[in-house]
């Protein structure tokens, strides 16, 4: 199940998956849409082993700021709330699953 | 919504391709910039499309154009930024937007790869090619833009709007942007400005960049008898496959990209 994520619930959420992986995005972009089908895919298919989160950038601006998110859509993967790598910008979801299947 | 074709470009390419998937009864999207920013429209004379000789370039693609939207095409302004294909069909990002396909034509004209230093380093941490996707991040802040297009002068405006402090270069031949971990400045000509993100606005982005994996050769994409690239699904038309650059070889490679990608859309549909 895909995650809405804010300032107050994102680090017990996070604190409590020993993965997640992250989607910071926004309604006014593009891109972010474009990958949105691919996040949800995701979701489903890690359901119950990784939690997948989405933060929206304008309502949650320093969630944006403290992971330094410069470009949307941003994905941050964190292994036991640690950040342990990020990519940027459009890709195939697959490029996402091959973190996931490398950290599970 | 989604369509059987679409068309990246506005010139005789990309609007020949238009003409020839609605002749086979699919539906199709072109996207380009203004017509008063493709290069054939600031061309005095055209002397060798045939049967049409003696026309300037604004009044060729102004008839071309009007033969594709007599044919039923859909039209779109604005600049393609990224692809990504997502089970049988092509997503397509758009400024802020999307939009998706069975299939895609690239006919963008010549997209010259060359990065100027710091760019692709720096991509994504401070470089942008998109102010209406990430002109937000940078709300109060300084950022530079630098461009290319009328277009670009109108992304400045909305940079402005929002409430960034703007320095516009106007196309500069070269820039360096510095900075490590995030952009600190950019050098245009000469002139540095110290910003957090400098938005690089070309015409049009480089098809490498466009498409991940795709085959060039020569910086032009490598395609075969039937126009189609070595990526499923993607066909490519125009300037971008290589020299003449001119109309008339452009519109011919149109008609047969067209005629590929509505039979890869037809083939898709059947198998479902």
């Amino acid at each position: 199940m895909l995650k809405h994520l804010t300032e107050e619930t994102f680090d017990t959420e996070i604190n409590a998956a020993p993965l997640a992986m992250v989607d910071f995005w926004a309604d006014w972009c593009g891109p972010c849409k474009m990958l949105a089908p691919a996040i949800d895919a995701i979701a489903q298919q890690y359901e119950g082993k990784v939690l997948v989160g989405k933060v929206n950038v304008d309502d949650e601006p320093e969630l944006a700021r403290r992971f330094g998110v410069m470009s949307i859509p941003t994905v941050v993967f964190l292994k036991n709330g640690l950040e342990l790598d990020r990519k940027v910008g459009v890709m195939p979801g697959e490029i996402f699953t091959q973190v996931l299947e490398e950290n599970l | 919504m989604s369509y059987d074709v679409l068309v990246i470009g506005g010139g005789p390419a990309g609007l020949s391709a238009a003409v020839n998937v609605r002749a086979r009864g699919r539906s199709v999207l072109v996207v380009s910039n203004p017509a008063e920013e493709n290069p054939l429209w600031r061309a005095e004379k055209v002397d060798n499309y045939l049967g049409l000789p003696g026309r300037s370039g604004a009044e060729l693609l102004t008839e071309l154009r009007a033969h594709a939207e007599r044919s039923g095409a859909a039209f779109r302004e604005g600049k393609v930024l990224s692809t990504v294909p997502m089970g049988k069909e092509w997503y397509v990002s758009i400024g802020s937007d999307m939009e998706n396909a069975r299939a895609v034509v690239l006919a963008a004209g010549v997209a010259r790869a060359k990065k100027f230093p710091g760019e692709a380093e720096l991509l994504g941490r401070g470089v942008s090619y998109c102010a209406t996707c990430d002109g937000m991040l940078y709300r109060g802040r300084p950022v530079a833009v630098v461009g290319y297009t009328e277009s670009a002068r109108r992304e400045a405006d909305f940079l402005r709007s929002i409430g960034c402090d703007v320095t516009y270069f106007a196309r500069p031949r070269t820039c360096v942007i510095t900075g490590e971990d995030a952009v600190r400045s950019v050098t245009c000509d000469g002139e540095t400005a110290e910003v957090a993100c400098v938005f690089l606005l070309r015409p049009a982005m480089a098809p490498t960049d466009l498409f991940p994996g795709l085959a060039v050769e020569g910086g032009y994409v490598t395609v075969d008898r039937k126009m189609a690239t070595n990526l499923p699904g993607v066909f490519a038309a125009g300037d971008c496959t290589g020299g003449p650059l001119q109309a008339a070889k452009a519109a011919g490679e149109g008609l047969i990209a067209g005629q590929s990608a509505a039979a890869w859309a037809a083939a898709a549909e059947k198998e479902g």
